[in-house]
């Protein structure tokens, strides 16, 4: 949308104008995230940024909040011996980290399969009750995270899953699967059915043609959404509010008890290095998506 | 093909000798049940581990045996009750039996908050009467009013029966702030304790508010996304992607440390003389903060639809339009713009179905008047534990939301939901 | 010789698993912070000490919806909580927590039986107190002097500024009253009567513009600290902590004060219960109680241990005037009143919450 030369002034003012504006929403959306990289180094246990950290002073920053991650809740963190020991074991932020990912590569693992079986059944043409099956599934997304965090609090209690990491696992499963049959479908469609065809008339196997024909296509949509499901998992706080016992915390509830309780910088660390994790996630959804449309022959967009 | 059947003597066979049609048929079904076969181990999961449980809580919403199961005697007494006439002494003989068993289980706690709800103030009523009732002797009913002089009060009375009935509307009644009484008609709650009507309207309002910021913030940036050349847009749809992968707790946390009285915002404020140190804006713990942290949490799902949408409108309409004697408002409000609304329709749709259920953000971020009704759902199942009126007000607002999945997928679709 | 070497090692190995077999591991569940430190410091680590046992501690935000749920699903994790009296009361109502035989709580150090020892209302059917604590108002003396009493808290004219009040009907309202001239002894005759609930939430209508709401213990202090306000009602150990502490200059008024119990419960069906005992008993000690004193300003529930209460952790600080039960703090104070709370809070958290939605 380039100007053209015979822009009326009017016309010029407006495109400068909607510039501005757009960058003013983009400097919306983007500065909350980055802010908290330079307010988790500050040396002060503020939320600001200090005058030092303006003139660049070294003393204004520090690292002190990152040690602290690893530093709270350990029975002796100033002891050399064993000190690694201790923070494997002891220290909050380290096992929050640890039930975030156990739980969220069960809940990635059992979403990804299922989601993607139904995806592809779900996306041949002789489905029945497509479309009802269709919105059952997608439900999850769709109902507000309090109701299906009490519901499971009040059903898993009845048979013995709540508080266990495993009710948590299979709480954030459903929450996941929705997002894996969305893109698994995504890939799915414009899938040419000829090639099976062509790969059965040469004599493949039905299982064989799933694994050299549809799966290498699919591929990418299934790890994309395996990852958008670790990801919903990875954030999910409600439920874990709901069925998880203390020691099974995830970093969100962690975090959410400390902004609760005691709002400290320690938490602006964890949130930078959530911010570098999800930058990592994201980098990698978007490469998949390009290479998958680059294999379907879809020019990338 | 009907007359070749007709000619071959009527059916046509297949190779092995069955008619096609069947065969067809039969292929047809096997197809089915294999597709079906996919979908089912998934299908049957999320029935298990997702509906199920939220009908069972539902359930509660209507339904509540603590009176009928922990005391027996007496809801059956309470039901030959007409509820108007003064309570006999047969029915203060089946309370005091019932009192008796219910303390030796350990379940009148329970029975004693059932009635408390409905009549706030019974509880030390029974669990003291509890303790006493293996002694009293009859006449019941002057024992018990010897004991405490509440039990003559008729709508101690009227509360139970109330309790009595398992199945109940006085849950769902009090969701919308109104009281059943035990004659089976409703009122309206005093002035002073109304709140749930007022919540879900706060809660409709917020969404409504949070939908359309997200629509004017969202509708430029996705107008400027789809018409720059494809390597630009793509750098820049990173800043619509980061966010949207970034954590709830951390995009959170971000605007307490931007929005707080000492945070950044009330610092720039300070230091550019907008406001004085002693008067720093209240923007956080409150509506504002609440709003402008759900509305860019939830900005990236109304950019992203509209984004899809926009990229597929062709520029020559509007070219078009304008050498044909449009000007530039023209054509963008009577060209563009109504090609754009299936976009708007689907993100809009989308963030508000999203901000009504919202929870986190108004609990941290909400303060005193941020707070919306699934925060109320939320401290009844685990502070008051009134699972039932959270059930019922659970139940409202699912079907508000489950009316715009309808037409979610009516308008959109549920098949063209799109993610990043 | 080199036989019964092998055999003797065997033995002692197996004498060593056994014993180690034999210890228990309870998970303690208490409220987080300085509080929980200070319980770790006085119960915990002299009762692994004594049995050889280990302890997890966990933090919770109180409530009895975790209880409930482990109990009610037959899987509990939890073998002895912290939690506040209207809850001990109602879970053992509920028949959510397992009875305990007061018979099982050794006399004081001084002799005194135990029934007689431990202050009136501390021990129930189902919980043993070991602390008693209390809300209290608290303000940075640098910014503010001449604080007379409670109805300075709600007097914006005389000290302009915000407020931190906890988000909850229960403490504000008996305040509210005090404040507003009633009587401690006659407040919860008041707040039975609806008048009397409207007159305190006309007294803290006064204030409504002005407040800052807070939910967990820790934030008071550093809503102090941050100077997000003036003044704020806070749990007495919190500010004394962040005063001795941590230095802050903040100073606690005693007028008006709301003295609550906290109490240990066992969850029915502890998978260690007899365990979960022993560290109940061994941590009501008069001992152990007057121990927890010098870490936290909350008063121990034994009366003997009234007498062993001696300095802060700090070497320096006298503990007994920080106490909510020293004497001295005692001139215009309330005790709650579980059971107007367990009767009423259904209502007034009802109209609190419409109150505040207005």
């Amino acid at each position: 949308m380039a100007l053209p030369i015979y822009a009326s002034t009017g016309e010029r003012i407006w495109y400068y104008t909607f510039r501005v504006i757009c960058a003013l929403i983009f400097i919306f959306l983007i500065t909350p995230i980055l802010i908290i990289i330079p307010l988790s180094f500050n040396a002060q246990p503020y939320f600001s940024i200090t005058e030092g950290m303006l003139r660049l002073d070294p003393e204004a920053y520090s690292l002190r909040w990152y040690a602290d991650i690893f530093r709270n809740g350990m029975a002796a963190p100033d002891a050399t011996e064993g000190w690694w020991a201790d923070m494997w074991a002891n220290a909050q932020w380290v096992r929050a980290m640890k039930n975030s990912f156990v739980i969220g590569f069960f809940a990635t693992l059992l979403a990804t399969g299922f989601g993607t079986l139904a995806a592809i059944g779900l996306s041949r043409s002789e489905m029945p009750y497509r479309g009802l099956i269709m919105s059952i599934l997608i439900s999850p997304m769709i109902v507000p995270l309090v109701i299906t965090a009490a519901g499971m609090f009040y059903f898993y209690s009845q048979i013995g899953l709540s508080q266990t990491k495993f009710g948590v696992i299979l709480a954030h499963a459903a929450l996941g699967t929705p997002f894996v049959i969305i893109t698994v479908t995504a890939t799915l469609v414009g899938f040419d059915k000829s090639l099976v065809r062509a790969a059965a008339s040469m004599g493949a196997d039905p299982v064989r043609t799933f694994f050299k024909i549809q799966m290498p296509l699919i591929l990418p949509g299934v790890i994309s959404g395996g990852l958008f499901a670790f990801i919903t998992s990875f954030d999910e706080v409600v439920a874990v509010l709901f069925l998880a016992s203390p020691e099974d915390r995830t970093i969100p509830r962690q975090m959410f008890s400390g902004i609760r309780e005691q709002i400290s910088p320690t938490i602006l660390a964890v949130a930078t290095i959530l911010v570098i994790i999800s930058i990592g996630l994201l980098t990698m959804v978007e490469i998949l998506r390009r290479r998958s449309e680059r294999m379907r022959g879809l020019t990338p967009s | 093909m009907a007359d070749m059947t007709a000619l071959d003597s009527g059916v046509m066979m297949a190779a092995d000798g069955t008619p096609l049609k069947k065969k067809l048929k039969q292929a047809l079904f096997l197809s089915r049940v294999r597709a079906f076969a996919l979908v089912a181990p998934l299908l049957l999961f999320i029935l298990a581990s997702f509906i199920v449980p939220i009908v069972m809580l539902l359930w509660q919403g209507v339904h509540n045996d603590t009176y009928t199961k922990n005391m027996p005697l007496s809801a059956k007494a309470l039901y030959e009750w007409d509820g108007q006439s003064d309570p006999t002494e047969s029915m203060a003989e089946a309370l005091v039996a019932d009192l008796v068993v219910a303390r030796d289980n350990k379940t009148i706690g329970r029975v004693a908050t059932r009635v408390n709800r409905e009549y706030s103030g019974t509880r030390s009523l029974f669990t003291k009467s509890a303790r006493s009732a293996a002694k009293m002797e009859a006449p019941f009913l002057e024992a018990l009013i010897d004991k405490d002089k509440d039990w003559a009060d008729i709508e101690v009375w009227k509360a139970m029966k109330i309790a009595s009935k398992s199945y109940t509307p006085a849950f769902y009644a009090a969701a919308v702030d109104m009281t059943y009484n035990a004659d089976g008609s409703f009122e309206r709650v005093e002035e002073q304790g109304r709140i749930y009507v007022k919540l879900f309207l706060r809660t409709f309002m917020v969404s409504l508010v949070v939908t359309l910021a997200c629509f004017v913030l969202g509708f430029p940036v996705a107008y400027l996304l789809s018409t720059l050349p494809m390597r630009t847009s793509n750098l820049l749809m990173i800043l619509v992607l980061l966010p949207f992968w970034t954590s709830l707790l951390v995009r959170t946390t971000a605007w307490i440390a931007m929005l707080q009285s000492q945070g950044i915002l009330n610092n720039i404020f300070v230091a550019v003389g907008i406001t004085s140190d002693d008067a720093r804006f209240s923007l956080i713990y409150n509506m504002t903060g609440t709003l402008i942290a759900m509305t860019h949490i939830l900005l990236p799902f109304m950019i992203l639809p509209l984004y899809s949408v926009m990229r597929g409108i062709s520029p020559s309409y509007v070219r078009a339009a304008k050498s044909l004697g449009a000007t530039n408002w023209t054509a963008f409000w009577r060209v563009y713009f109504p090609a754009t609304i299936p976009g708007i329709g689907a993100g809009a749709l989308l963030v508000f179905i999203l901000s009504i259920g919202y929870y986190i953000t108004p609990a941290l971020v909400g303060g005193q008047n941020g707070t919306l009704i699934s925060n109320f759902i939320a401290d009844h199942m685990q502070k008051t534990l009134n699972w039932s009126l959270a059930a019922a007000l659970g139940g409202l607002l699912l079907a508000s939301v489950l009316i715009l999945y309808w037409i979610y997928d009516k308008v959109v679709g549920i098949d063209n939901m799109k993610l990043g | 010789m080199k036989l019964s070497h092998v055999m003797l090692g065997a033995a002692s190995a197996l004498a060593i698993s056994t014993a180690v077999y034999a210890e228990d591991k309870i998970t303690v569940v208490s409220w987080g912070g300085a509080y929980t430190k200070s319980q770790v410091e006085a119960y915990h680590k002299p009762w692994i000490a004594k049995t050889g046992n280990q302890i997890v501690s966990e933090d919770y935000n109180g409530g009895l919806a975790e209880i409930k749920a482990q109990v009610e699903a037959g899987n509990v994790t939890w073998d002895i909580v912290d939690v506040e009296y209207s809850d001990a009361i109602r879970g053992c109502d509920e028949g959510l927590l397992e009875e305990i035989d007061p018979s099982i709580l050794p006399a004081g150090a001084d002799g005194t039986p135990a029934m007689d020892d431990f202050i009136e209302g501390a021990v129930t059917d189902c919980a043993v107190s070991n602390i008693v604590w209390s809300t209290i108002f608290a303000y940075d003396t640098t910014k503010v002097s001449g604080v007379e009493g409670i109805s300075d808290f709600f007097d914006l004219d005389k000290f302009p500024g915000k407020r931190g009040i906890r988000k909850n009907p229960k403490a504000n309202l008996e305040m509210a009253l005090m404040a507003d001239g009633v009587p401690a002894a006659e407040v919860y005759d008041m707040l039975e009567t609806d008048e009397g609930v409207d007159r305190a939430f006309a007294k803290l209508d006064t204030i409504k513009d002005s407040v800052v709401w807070w939910e967990a213990g820790a934030q008071p202090p550093q809503l102090l600290a941050d100077g997000e306000v003036l003044m704020t009602t806070a749990y007495n150990g919190r500010i004394f902590n962040a005063a001795a502490g941590e230095g802050q200059p903040f100073e606690v008024n005693w007028d008006g004060q709301i003295l609550d119990f906290d109490l240990w419960v066992i969850p029915k069906g502890s998978p260690n219960k007899e365990a979960a005992m022993d560290f109940l008993t061994f941590s009501t000690e008069t001992e152990q109680l007057a121990a927890q004193a010098s870490w936290i300003a909350y008063g121990p529930a034994r009366k003997s241990s009234g007498a062993l209460v001696g300095l802060y952790n700090d070497g320096k600080t006298e503990m007994a005037p920080h106490m909510p039960t020293a004497a001295d703090n005692l001139g215009n104070a309330l005790v709650n009143n579980f059971e107007f709370w367990a009767d009423n809070q259904d209502e007034l958290n009802e109209r609190f919450a419409a109150w505040l939605a207005q």
